[in-house]
């Protein structure tokens, strides 16, 4: 561990960590946008600005909207582009999502996970970033501050690799993490630098000596389906991106990242699969019903597209039974990540039964209790192997029906 | 400014774009791009304009262009102007460099109005032209809020019940005058030299400037394809669409017709009008007579000419 000398440990927000990352990227644009929780992102990026401390030009935009057709123009003249959001912000942006990696722009933002409206609520759940699993930008989730700060850096790595050339979001909990005061470790502002390096953009606008036509129309007769196929395999490409920008930055941090984070797994019979920060509180949990002596894991993925459904089937295949837990709805069918987990466990000779819990909806707590509850009921799929009922939901209030 | 001379400039929008004949668009975008001798990076919204010039894997655009989405062309060319004034200011470029969005008037006045007028707020180093041909002609003429009253479109219908637009169109020109912004212009392409003056000017201007330029459409106006500029003059000419601008806030009209023509010479040559001859709409016609010479009595107060 002697190459990170100069490490600074602080206590932060996720947030705090994330604006952070973004000055030490110091991306030749930044768009802002304030929408709760990530507005604390945008207003710590402003006093760079304001002291000096970044190079960036501040577009301070008037909606989402906007924000991201700014990041599109910024990124397609050439320059490294980040902005933020969360929730109804992603949503107002969903449209030029997909023209974001339809145009193979490499943006960065980071998404405080908030849950969408109605009713109006401002804490998380992720049905804003798995509403956006279709766009073409690679997802990565982040259990806490650290994760967040680590997963901004590598994403311009990723996103920026010319294999790869598409946009990435860094997804973490909204107020769990986004306010949350916890312990991270900043690595050294000229290593973070170099880590990312320059932007070197392809066929940018402001190459004005060679012009270029960016957004054409491409119809009937034309080659829509070859660029569509072109940016799936970009996707494609981005496994084995991802995983050397996570090499390199162990280099920096000693801090390793891959597709996902085992914990116990390995002899386990059991185990959770989940995203973000409630993988803190199962860990806690599995800690104390190891001590109890039972058989119990926990996979939580951190790459959610491009979808590592190889790794996973292999990391999962020797568990009895394996629960999904999804901080998100798809109403009329299971949660959208036990759709990815059933899918990539299905072709598997033997697999384990699998089940599904909704939690954490709009903010509400998945604490030890809920995860608990997780386990137990996993524990009776495992000994009978049989589900009695593939999707349920942690700490539901028991409340009279009107409509 | 001599018209020879502009006729050598290069063309930056080429010939062989599949825009209709005598479409008012691709003249508006040549002359305005005849008003500046520097590297220019357009932007477009979506719209006629966008899909009949980039048909992939063709382009007529011979120069840096982008288009994303429909009602965000002011945002998207105000990111490339933040991109290139960081790059310059960290010394990555050193090239001067114009920029310029072209909206319709349905992603101008209605879907892209908070965008442009975002963009025009933050002072973005660019030009914003709404080539305005009063409705939705990409998508098969349907009102927007810059077609006439009085207008069919084909979300407009005219029948026993209904005669045509039942609104007054929007004045964006005092919309975009009211962002107090270096510059705001209106124009025509009947008048070339007024045209490229004032893009010349709006290029010229440090911060953001906005051109609103009449440009007929023969398919969704009812019109023979040799008339567009006809038409357009006769828009001047009746005071229908009045060239003036407003630079740091001070109104200034540019052409006042030595004889201002009755509105009805102007609807005439539209079969968009068509229906406002017949008897029992006639009213209308004389409504938005008195509608246009109040709107005219007002320019010439704030520029000073009443």
């Amino acid at each position: 561990m002697k190459n990170i000398s100069k490490k600074r440990v602080v206590a932060t927000t996720g947030n705090g960590a994330v604006a952070e990352a973004m000055k030490q990227i110091n991306p030749d644009v930044l768009v802002a946008y304030p929408i709760t929780p990530q507005t604390a992102i945008v207003q710590d990026f402003s006093q760079f600005v304001a002291d000096g401390a970044v190079d960036s030009e501040y577009v301070t935009v008037e909606s989402e909207h906007s924000s991201m057709s700014a990041c599109i123009g910024a990124s397609a003249a050439g320059a490294r582009v980040m902005t933020a959001t969360s929730s109804q912000g992603l949503a107002l942006m969903h449209e030029m999502l997909y023209i974001a990696a339809g145009s193979r722009l490499p943006i960065i933002m980071p998404n405080v996970n908030r849950a969408l409206s109605a009713p109006i609520n401002i804490h998380c759940d992720h049905s804003d970033s798995m509403g956006a699993r279709d766009t073409g930008w690679i997802q990565l989730y982040s259990e806490n501050a650290q994760e967040a700060y680590d997963n901004t850096i590598q994403a311009v790595r990723i996103a920026e690799n010319k294999k790869v050339l598409l946009p990435v979001m860094v997804n973490l909990d909204g107020f769990i993490i986004s306010h949350g005061i916890e312990k991270a470790e900043f690595i050294e502002d000229r290593k973070v630098k170099s880590f990312v390096g320059e932007r070197k953009p392809f066929l940018p606008l402001l190459d004005v000596d060679n012009p270029v036509t960016y957004g054409p129309f491409d119809g009937l007769g034309g080659y829509f389906m070859e660029h569509k196929k072109n940016q799936a395999d970009a996707m494609e490409r981005a496994r084995d991106v991802i995983l050397e920008a996570a090499e390199d930055f162990a280099k920096i941090s000693g801090r390793k990242y891959g597709f996902f984070e085992e914990y116990l797994l390995d002899d386990a019979e059991i185990a959770i699969v989940t995203l973000n920060s409630s993988a803190g509180t199962t860990k806690h949990v599995i800690n104390e019903l190891r001590a109890e002596g039972l058989p119990v894991g926990l996979l939580k993925l951190r790459v959610f597209r491009p979808f590592p459904a190889k790794e996973l089937a292999e990391a999962l295949k020797h568990l009895k039974a394996v629960a999904v837990l999804d901080r998100a709805l798809s109403s009329g069918f299971v949660g959208p990540l036990f759709s990815e987990v059933q899918t990539a466990l299905f072709n598997l000779e033997t697999r384990p039964k699998v089940i599904n819990f909704i939690y954490g909806l709009g903010g509400r707590d998945y604490t030890l209790h809920e995860a608990r509850k997780a386990f137990e009921e996993l524990m009776t799929v495992a000994k009978t192997g049989k589900i009695k009922k593939t999707l349920g939901y942690l700490g539901l209030k028991e409340v009279e029906v009107l409509v | 400014m001599k018209i020879k001379d502009l006729t050598e400039k290069k063309e930056r929008l080429t010939s062989g774009h599949r825009l209709c004949a005598g479409c008012g668009a691709p003249i508006v975008v040549r002359q305005i791009l005849m008003g500046t001798d520097k590297p220019v990076v357009v932007g477009c919204s979506t719209g006629c304009l966008e899909v009949s010039t980039t048909i992939y894997p063709s382009t007529a655009w011979d120069t840096p262009y982008i288009h994303s989405a429909f009602e965000n062309v002011g945002a998207t060319i105000s990111g490339v102007e933040a991109a290139y004034q960081s790059l310059k200011r960290q010394g990555k470029l050193d090239k001067e460099i114009k920029f310029v969005a072209f909206g319709g008037d349905g992603g101008t006045y209605d879907i892209g109005f908070q965008s442009l007028s975002g963009a025009m707020e933050r002072g973005h180093d660019m030009v914003y032209v709404c080539y305005d041909n009063e409705a939705y002609m990409n998508t098969g003429i349907q009102r927007s809020s810059s077609t006439p009253r009085g207008a069919w479109t084909t979300t407009s219908q005219v029948g026993k019940a209904e005669p045509g637009k039942k609104q007054n169109r929007k004045n964006l020109t005092a919309c975009i005058a009211a962002h107090d912004i270096p510059y705001v212009a209106q124009s025509s392409p009947s008048s070339w030299k007024d045209l490229v003056k004032k893009s010349t000017k709006a290029f010229d201007i440090k911060g953001p400037a906005f051109l609103n330029v009449i440009a007929p459409c023969p398919r969704g106006w009812r019109h023979p394809s040799d008339q567009a500029l006809r038409i357009a003059k006769l828009a001047v000419e009746t005071c229908f669409w009045p060239l003036y601008e407003v630079e740091d806030g001070e109104w200034k009209l540019n052409y006042k017709p030595k004889e201002k023509k009755p509105l009805a010479e102007w609807l005439k040559t539209q079969g968009r009008f068509k229906h406002l001859f017949k008897p029992e709409n006639e009213h209308i016609i004389e409504e938005l007579q008195a509608k246009v010479d109040k709107d005219w009595e007002r320019l010439l107060k704030l520029c000073g000419e009443a």
